[in-house]
């Protein structure tokens, strides 16, 4: 019951990009068509789930051990930025099609707050490893369905006729605005 | 490039938040009250401060292939103390800020700052440059946090301006009305450029 609570909450109630404002920079980089917003969704999913079991497995063994828990930040984003590289070598071996339409945002992977966010979340909840990779595939699931679904509107909204000075960034941001109003409504799942 | 022209720079034409939408993750998240964006946008300044500066005196030293790695490193370690101090000295807004202090790590106007500026240039003019990109991003969170405030709590700095009678739109202190009044920041200020563009 505790996992499907932490499943649910990571995917709808406390979705990473609409209501925790994790993984802003990808969702608005790399939404403009669903096919690379769905690239950069699996990637994202790939580097979570493996970054939050490393880290967590680091904090473990490593910096509780040795009692360096506030080199916490260091050590965890140089795992990621190493996981980051490994997984830029595999894309670009398996499937150089979507190696070139991630382009720049595959190594900005790295730097996306949604990943470092997560393990250290996983930290502050004093979650177990079961835990921590339940809610690693939830909040992927959750950056998927957000980045997926924005990038949707934003196709039929490149056809649309918006006014001059909202073209672009503007119109994006007001838009994932109203999508967060419509996750605000998940809320009261909360009680689960 | 001049000194005040890389200083000025950063705060008005290659503004981080409105012109070239870096460090989103922050501006959006920690703006729910003035306060919290000034104190998200000066710890950030010290963060770009210290990494410009030990960045551009290490440009020589640090091999090309693995610079983004090193300068993570770096990064890092700054963030690491601001984390420490603010623990120490500003314990309130510590705990506002809680998740985005050690996030500031992966905020890509530091990182871009590093990558673009730093690794190019003299460790003063990095200053200078750190300097005004720094004022600009705070002063874009500051006003999108009085922005927010204003409407979301009927506040300024934690002071009541319109008394009890106000009504507040909540929603603009909830995340969506962080997308939203960024977005129509964002949307009047090309307005401006557009209408200055025509008349000239």
């Amino acid at each position: 019951m505790e996992f499907v609570a932490i499943l649910v909450s990571a995917i709808l109630v406390n979705n990473f990009v609409l209501a925790r404002f994790l993984g802003i920079c990808p969702f608005l980089g790399v939404s403009k068509q669903v096919e690379t917003a769905f690239g950069m969704g699996m990637a994202v999913t790939f580097v979570m789930t493996l970054a939050s079991i490393i880290t967590y497995l680091i904090h473990r063994l490593v910096l509780v051990n040795l009692g360096i828990e506030y080199l916490q930040t260091i050590a965890f984003i140089l795992v990621i930025a190493s996981l980051v590289q490994f997984v830029e070598l595999f894309v670009k071996k398996a499937s150089p099609g979507l190696y070139d339409a991630l382009g720049v945002y595959l190594p900005l992977i790295t730097t996306n707050c949604a990943v470092l966010g997560l393990a250290i979340l996983n930290i502050q909840e004093k979650y177990t490893l079961m835990k921590t990779i339940t809610h690693a595939i939830g909040a992927s699931i959750g950056f998927m369905i957000a980045i997926v679904l924005f990038a949707g509107i934003r196709e039929r909204l490149a056809l649309a006729d918006v006014p001059e000075c909202l073209k672009g960034f503007p119109i994006a941001l007001i838009t994932a605005g109203l999508m967060s109003v419509a996750f605000l409504g998940f809320q009261g799942l909360s009680v689960l | 490039m001049s000194l005040l022209k890389t200083f000025k720079n950063g705060i008005g034409k290659e503004n981080p938040v409105f012109v070239q939408l870096l460090g989103m993750c922050p501006a959006l998240a920690v703006t729910t009250t003035a306060i919290d964006g000034m104190g998200m946008g000066l710890a950030t300044t010290a963060v770009l401060l210290g990494s410009n500066l030990v960045i551009s005196l290490m440009r020589n030293f640090i091999p090309d292939k693995i610079r983004i790695p090193s300068f993570i490193v770096v990064i890092a370690t700054f963030v690491t103390l601001i984390d420490m101090l603010m623990n120490a000295y500003a314990i309130n807004l510590y705990k506002s800020l809680g998740l985005f202090i050690p996030l500031i790590v992966v905020n890509c106007l530091i990182l871009g700052r590093a990558e673009s500026f730093a690794s190019k240039n003299k460790p003063f003019k990095s200053i200078i440059d750190g300097l005004g990109m720094g004022i600009g991003f705070t002063l874009a969170l500051t006003i999108l946090g009085i922005v927010r405030e204003l409407f979301g709590a009927g506040s300024v700095f934690g002071l009541d301006l319109f008394g009890k009678s106000f009504e507040p739109a909540l929603i603009m202190i909830l995340p969506p009305g962080a997308f939203i009044a960024l977005g129509i920041l964002v949307a009047l200020l090309n307005w401006f450029k557009n209408k200055k563009a025509t008349r000239a």
